[in-house]
This record gives C-alpha cells, sequence and structure tokens, in this order.
C-alpha cells in the first residue's frame, strides 16, 4: 500500500489561488477588450468606442478621479500603464504576483518564474507602447503571456483541491467578464434602425465575438443572416465556448461536485446550489421572452449570481484564516481591498 | 602562492593572505590547476557574459530578497560569483567534526541553564551573563526538549586566517539563513558552468530538506508515526522568504503564517478547507519576541496566541527552541572554548578568534596594554556599535576606548584583527582576490547532520572585510572535494 498522504490545504492557501486565477483572467479580459476596441473602433467615434471599456469595468467614477480625460489615450493609459488604477492591467497583475508569491511552495518553478517574467515585462510598459502598430503587438504579448500561464499551469500544477480553487476563480471571472462585456456592447448596438445602419453593426457584433474567442465558432453555427439574438445565445448558453456563461456554470458545478465528492469538503453544498440556480437561470426561460423584459437586467441578475457562488465558496473555505470576518459581503470583498 | 599559479595568474596576487584556491594544500589534488585552467580556457568575456545570465535567472525565478524604502519594494539578487571555493577532504573533515562538537556544547549548555544551572554553580561563566541576558527566556526554566536538542539549526560563521587556521568568528543559534543560497547556488553552478565542474567529485548538498524534516519528526511529541510538521513564516515581507518558500518546498511541508495557525485547548492546529488540521512541529522563521503574544510582545500580529502553552503541555515542538539566544551572544562567545571543555571534555576543534575577556584582569591587562593593536567590541551592543578597530584608530579615539573599558571592564572584549583568507573571484580588474568567511549549516534532531560545504560570503569590494550581503557582499558556491587526494600529489 503506498504511504503517500493527502496533506490538505490551507484555506489562506485555497483563496489565493482562487484570486490569483481571477487577476490573471482579468488581465487577458482586458487585453481582448483593448484589442478589439483599437481593431474596431470607428473613424471619428473612437472616444465613444473607448469609453465603452469604461463602462464594462464600471469605472467611470475611478477613471475621473484619477485626473484622467475622456480621450482614448488616457483610457489606454489608464488601463496598460496606470498601476495606481485598481482596474488596470498592472495592477491586477502585481495582485497575481503577489498571490503567486504567497502560493510559490504549491507551485511549479515554472508558473512562478514566467508570473515573474511576465509581471516584469508589464510593469516596464511605456506610452509609446500604446501608439500605432505597437498597441496591437503589446496585446498580442499580453494575451500570449496568460495563455502561457494557462498552459504551464494545466502541465503542471498538482490537481489536488488547489487546482480546483483555481479553476472556480477563473470561471466565475470568465463569466462574469463575459456577461459585462455582452451588457455593454448590446446595449451601445440595440438593434434598431435602417439596413445599412444594421451593416455597420455586424462589424460591432463580430468584435464582441472575437472579443469572447468565438468568432470562428460562431460562423460554424450560425446562418448567413445571423441576429443579435444569436450573438447573445452564443455568447450566454452555447455549450461548447470556452467562454460561455453557460460552459463556465457548469464546469463549476462540477469543480464543486468535485470538491464535496473526492475531497469530502462537504460545505461545498450552498455553492452547488448556487450553481444549480444560475444554471436554471441561464437555461430556463426563452431568451426571446428575456430580450424582450430587457437584457440589461437580466445580465445583472447573472452577474448577482455569479457573486452569490463566490460568496458561498468564500464562507465555505476561505473565511476559516480569517474568523473575525462576519458577513459573506466582507468575505467576498476582503481580497478586493486587500 | 604556488609555482603553478605563478605561472597560470602572473597577475593575481593574495598579498599576505590565505588563498582558498592558489595557497597549496596537500589533499587539494589537481583540483585548483583544473579550475584555473578552465577559468582560463572559458577567458574573461565569456565568463562576465555567463555570470551575467546566471544573475538573470537568478531574477527570473525570484531568487531574491527584498529591500523596502519608502513605499517602494525592490527585489534584489544576493550578487553570485561563479568561482567556486574549494575545500579539500581533510579541512571539511575538521570542519564537519567542529561543527558537531560546537553544537553539542551549545546544547549542553542551554539544557543546563535552563536546568539546574551547574554550569554557573561551577564558576565557569559568570550567573549575571547568563540569568541577565536579554535573551535568556524564564518561560524555558525546566522544561526539557527532545534528546536535550534546542539548537535545532544551527549555523555557525567560520573565518580563515593568515596561516590557514580555522577560526570561529560566531554562533546563529536563533533562526539562522542562507541555506538555500547553498542550494541554489550549487544547482547555478550545474546549470551555467557544466564544463567547470566536469569530473570533479563533489559531496551533494541536496538532501538537505529531507534531513530537517526527519530533525522536525524527530523532535514532534512522542508516538507518532507520521507528525505533521509546517514552517512558520513572518510572511512575504519578510526579506528571508524566498529561503521560507524553499525550505518548505525541500521539506515538503506547509509554509504557513501566523494566521493559519491557532491554539485550542493547548494543542496547535492549522486552518484548512477542511477544517482544523492538528499541527505537531513548527519550524519557525520567526524570533522569539513574536511567537506568542501572549507571552512575549502582545503587540506582535505575526505570532501565534497560545503557542507557548500549547508547547509547555508537551503538545508542540517549537524549532529551534525558545531562547537559543543566550547561547550565541556575543558575551557568552568568549567562554565557549571552557563550554566545549566543560561539557564534553574535549579542546575546541575549531578555536575561537582569539577573545580577551576584561572582566577577568589578566584580559584587561592585555587589551589595555595593546589597544591599538586589538579590535575592543562592547558585549551588549550588536550591529557595529561601539566597536574601535585598533589600528586605523587615532589617538583620541584610543583614549576614549581605554577610558569606557577602564570604566566597566564587564561590558567589553576584545580580539586581534583577523585577515581573512580570500578566494579568486570575477571583479572589475578580472580575477582578484576577495575576502570570504563561511556559514555551514548543522541539522540536529537525535543526532547532528553537517551539510556538506555551507555558505561562503564573499567581500565584493577589493580590500573589504565585510561579507554581509545589507553592505553588498555576495556568495560562491562552496565545493567539498568527495575524493582525498594523496597527499603532496599534483598542484
Amino acid at each position: 500500500m503506498s504511504r503517500l498522504r493527502d496533506p490538505g490545504l490551507l484555506a489562506r492557501d485555497a483563496e489565493g489561488l482562487f484570486w490569483m486565477a481571477r487577476y490573471l483572467e482579468r488581465v487577458e479580459n482586458l487585453a481582448r477588450l483593448i484589442d478589439v476596441t483599437q481593431s474596431f473602433e470607428s473613424p471619428g467615434f473612437e472616444t465613444d468606442a473607448w469609453w465603452g471599456l469604461i463602462r464594462i469595468n464600471a469605472d467611470e467614477k475611478n477613471f475621473l478621479e484619477r485626473g484622467f480625460s475622456a480621450d482614448a489615450t488616457d483610457i489606454k493609459r489608464f488601463y496598460l500603464l496606470d498601476r495606481g488604477n485598481k482596474t488596470s492591467i498592472p495592477a491586477n497583475l502585481e495582485d497575481a504576483r503577489t498571490n503567486a508569491r504567497t502560493l510559490r511552495p504549491l507551485m511549479s518553478t515554472e508558473m512562478w518564474r514566467q508570473i515573474n517574467v511576465f509581471q516584469r515585462f508589464v510593469s516596464r510598459l511605456s506610452p509609446e507602447d500604446l501608439e500605432g502598430d505597437a498597441l496591437a503587438r503589446v496585446c498580442m504579448r499580453l494575451k500570449d503571456g496568460v495563455q502561457a500561464h494557462t498552459g504551464i499551469t494545466e502541465g503542471t500544477l498538482y490537481r489536488d483541491q488547489g487546482w480546483y480553487f483555481y479553476e472556480l476563480g477563473r470561471l466565475i471571472e470568465r463569466a462574469d467578464q463575459t456577461t459585462r462585456m455582452l451588457d455593454i456592447k448590446y446595449t451601445a448596438l440595440l438593434p434598431h434602425g435602417a439596413e445599412e445602419k444594421r451593416v455597420a453593426e455586424l462589424t460591432q457584433w463580430n468584435a464582441i465575438l472575437r472579443a469572447g474567442a468565438g468568432y470562428h465558432a460562431f460562423k460554424r453555427l450560425a446562418h448567413a443572416e445571423f441576429s443579435p439574438e444569436d450573438v447573445v445565445h452564443f455568447l450566454l448558453r452555447d455549450p461548447s465556448s470556452p467562454r460561455s456563461a453557460l460552459l463556465c456554470v457548469r464546469r463549476i458545478e462540477s469543480h464543486l461536485d468535485d470538491l464535496r465528492r473526492i475531497y469530502g469538503l462537504s460545505a461545498a453544498g450552498e455553492a452547488i446550489e448556487q450553481a444549480e440556480m444560475l444554471r436554471e437561470l441561464l437555461i430556463g426561460r426563452p431568451l426571446s421572452h428575456i430580450l424582450a423584459i430587457g437584457l440589461h437586467d437580466y445580465l445583472d441578475l447573472v452577474q448577482i449570481h455569479l457573486q452569490k457562488i463566490a460568496a458561498a465558496i468564500g464562507r465555505a473555505f476561505f473565511r476559516d484564516w480569517r474568523p473575525d470576518l462576519e458577513t459573506p459581503q466582507e468575505a467576498a470583498a476582503i481580497q478586493e481591498s486587500a | 602562492m604556488n609555482e603553478v599559479f605563478r605561472k597560470l595568474w602572473p597577475e593575481y596576487d593574495p598579498g599576505r593572505y590565505f588563498c582558498e584556491l592558489t595557497t597549496s594544500r596537500p589533499d587539494a589534488g589537481p583540483v585548483p590547476q583544473w579550475l584555473a585552467e578552465r577559468l582560463d580556457r572559458i577567458g574573461l568575456e565569456a565568463l562576465r557574459a555567463r555570470a551575467s545570465a546566471a544573475e538573470t535567472e537568478l531574477i527570473d525565478l525570484g531568487v531574491t530578497f527584498t529591500v523596502y524604502s519608502d513605499a517602494t519594494a525592490i527585489d534584489r539578487i544576493l550578487p553570485f560569483d561563479c568561482i567556486p571555493r574549494v575545500l579539500t577532504a581533510s579541512e571539511w573533515d575538521l570542519l564537519e567534526r567542529a561543527c558537531k562538537q560546537r553544537v553539542a556544547a551549545l546544547n549542553a549548555f542551554l539544557g543546563d541553564i535552563y536546568g539546574k544551572g551547574k554550569v554557573v554553580k561551577d564558576g565557569v561563566i559568570p550567573a549575571d551573563l547568563v540569568y541577565g541576558n536579554a535573551n535568556y527566556r524564564p518561560e524555558m526554566q525546566d522544561f526539557p526538549v527532545p534528546h536535550g536538542t534546542y539548537v535545532h539549526v544551527c549555523g555557525i560563521d567560520i573565518i580563515r586566517d593568515e596561516m590557514g587556521d580555522f577560526r570561529v568568528l560566531e554562533d546563529n543559534a536563533r533562526t539562522p539563513s542562507g541555506v538555500s543560497y547553498v542550494i541554489e547556488n550549487r544547482h547555478l553552478m550545474l546549470r551555467t558552468f557544466p564544463d567547470m565542474m566536469a569530473g570533479i567529485k563533489l559531496k551533494p548538498v541536496d538532501d538537505y530538506g529531507r534531513r530537517l524534516r526527519a530533525a522536525m519528526a524527530e523532535v514532534a511529541p512522542g508516538g507518532l508515526e507520521d507528525p505533521t510538521v509546517v514552517l512558520l513564516s513572518p510572511g512575504i515581507y519578510n526579506s528571508a522568504y524566498f529561503e521560507h518558500v524553499f525550505l518548505a518546498r525541500e521539506m515538503g511541508v506547509p509554509l504557513v503564517v501566523g494566521a493559519d495557525l491557532v491554539v485550542e485547548n493547548d494543542r496547535v492546529y492549522m486552518r484548512t478547507t477542511a477544517g482544523l488540521k492538528p499541527v505537531h512541529t513548527v519550524y519557525r522563521r520567526l524570533n522569539d519576541d513574536f511567537l506568542d503574544p501572549m507571552v512575549f510582545r502582545s503587540d506582535s500580529i505575526l505570532g501565534v496566541p497560545g503557542l507557548i502553552g500549547a508547547w509547555k503541555a508537551g503538545n508542540v515542538a517549537i524549532a529551534n527552541a525558545v531562547g537559543t539566544g543566550v547561547a550565541d551572544d556575543k558575551a557568552v562567545y568568549a567562554y565557549m572554548p571552557r563550554i566545549i571543555k566543560y561539557y564534553l571534555g574535549e579542546e575546541p576543534l575549531i578555536q575561537n578568534v582569539e577573545t580577551h575577556i576584561c572582566r577577568e584582569p589578566e584580559g584587561l591587562k592585555y587589551t589595555l596594554d595593546n589597544l591599538d593593536k586589538l579590535v575592543t567590541k562592547p558585549v551588549g551592543e550588536s550591529g557595529g556599535y561601539g566597536i574601535t578597530i585598533g589600528p586605523r584608530a587615532s589617538r583620541e579615539e584610543l583614549d576614549v576606548a581605554r577610558a569606557s573599558i577602564t570604566a566597566n571592564p564587564d561590558n567589553w572584549i576584545s580580539q586581534p584583527v583577523v585577515g581573512l583568507s580570500v578566494a579568486p573571484t570575477l571583479a572589475e580588474e578580472g580575477i582578484g582576490p576577495r575576502h570570504l568567511d563561511l556559514r555551514p549549516f548543522i541539522i540536529t534532531g537525535k543526532e547532528s547532520w553537517v551539510l556538506p560545504g555551507g555558505l561562503s560570503r564573499v567581500a565584493m569590494k577589493r580590500g573589504s572585510l565585510i561579507v554581509n550581503s545589507s553592505q553588498g557582499g555576495g556568495s560562491k558556491d562552496t565545493w567539498v572535494l568527495a575524493e582525498a587526494f594523496a597527499k603532496g600529489g599534483a598542484a
């Protein structure tokens, strides 16, 4: 009989893994959004296009408070250079690296080295890197950086409980980002008006699909004359698109179930119930019905459910190492403020 | 310097100091000459390029310590010198035995002073040096520890004088650091300079983590087949955090911070996703002061309330034990030769740097008669405060020192100025001599084990005797030759 044993997982490390994954997922999503905003910005409407980024991240107040003015250059700097902005790429990556540092005992040397080198690259970005064709290359490198991280993690991170918490963080963040992007772009692109406008909007829908890494897959599935509803369906409910909300939620459910089954973590029950409710919310009602009532409110509801899952996970597993915390909101918020 | 090197490196001049490579040693065999030839073959330019690549590697891997100033945190690496320091088999044999002897005496001393105090009653050491010492912990009195081991991990700073004789400069019996660099430096050498090492049999350094884990299990409360060991770190903002991570990984144990541990009913637990899990040995890298706010500093948020209570109840081992600082203190150091003799009935295998104790009449007289040749140190101070270096002091400075010593002789010791040995080092002028010391690491559970080699710290500035990393010191890979070459062989 093998004498190897289950070493368990510190509550603090579970939280660290969860958040490291979230921060890195944010970096990739932001890089994708910047990339498509740049590639598909409508001449003459640059500021509108870039302001969409601010709205997706609910950064209106934050942006103005930090003394920026609402133009394309400043918005790029706000997200790519401003380390003082907690929603910027450098700040997210710094937070990811700080978590990686506490998690270093659990991570492979390859993972640690990559995040170290990546963080250094990002911390050295300068205003020139945002000009002309340089920005597209930067976005490429940012995506490459997170994807290299993902690949190294896939190939080297030991798959005990820790890996599940890492995946949970990533999936919750990804689903959240997909709904935010959809919300902002859909509101901006409400299908009305003349045929020419509809054609112009097609370009924007394509941009959304590219940001969601679903452009070509969608083409294969859709009719030639696709509708905005089709795009919404694809981003929210496609069972196979890696960034669709439904796929993320199904995997969240399955990971939580594994934690309960394989590792005996019965405290996962509440989070599982929350995930089931969200899955119901995503597939239970016809899309036309949702669109008629209002997509914005619906997406809000989806986001609230994602927060509830995160809070339930925090309550069940992370709170224990900070026993003074009173409410789930505090438990969920604590990393944000840290 | 021997003939071979005078031909190979005509520019290299260690002066009056012992050189760790070019001074002839009976059992070094062909290794020093091989090294010199290989260095020449690689060439200065390639050497610099590889050394710089090696340092980039250290940065990429985050093998760094953090320096905080104002609001910024800077990750620095410990400068790595790529020319190894070589210890021969017979040198190592002596060092190893001497380190074990020293640790045995330190443990016996601690067991005695926290027990019956015979060493004081027998007049070997003055009572106030022990019981009036700031690092004496009354909490330890009459609580014997498993196997009599207080100093589970010890780092002993050893220098080599002009004659080539080793001398102990300092004992580090609290939470000595630096061992991770010993192992990382070897890995770096193997990756970066395989051609320098080819065919040379060295004692391996990669067994440290396993040995440490085994020792931690040996001192755990009895009756457990597989006790749970944790490494307690102050966290990511501690300058030695990299080492804590390194050791936790090498041991295969969780790295915890104070908030991860909780004491209930005098038992220690860690907080896991599955609830509380018992902990049996805490390898702590936290000073005594911070360990338990209920006993020591009440403002410490790094420690674990109740930890000392759990230890007193016999439910957890703490390594190193609390209160070891009383044994590695400067004043007690002066008494170490007598302490060794008292407990072990042996002469020290490696002597202290000659130390004159001014509280003793002959020591005082010698010190006052030779002030201009000696280094005088107040025993109660640290960080070099109050030190006078005789040969470099002015008339007035010597007078001040004389007055201070005469006023309170108990507070003073004096030592000769030691010319630390040098080793060839990649420097601005090419390969030049730089002063260095050695810190071997000794692990003790039931028995002692010494990691072959140790940390060689080197002063990177020409002529400097200060090897501390905080003052620009670097480190070298330390080779212990596994092969005993016939005495008087080649080179």
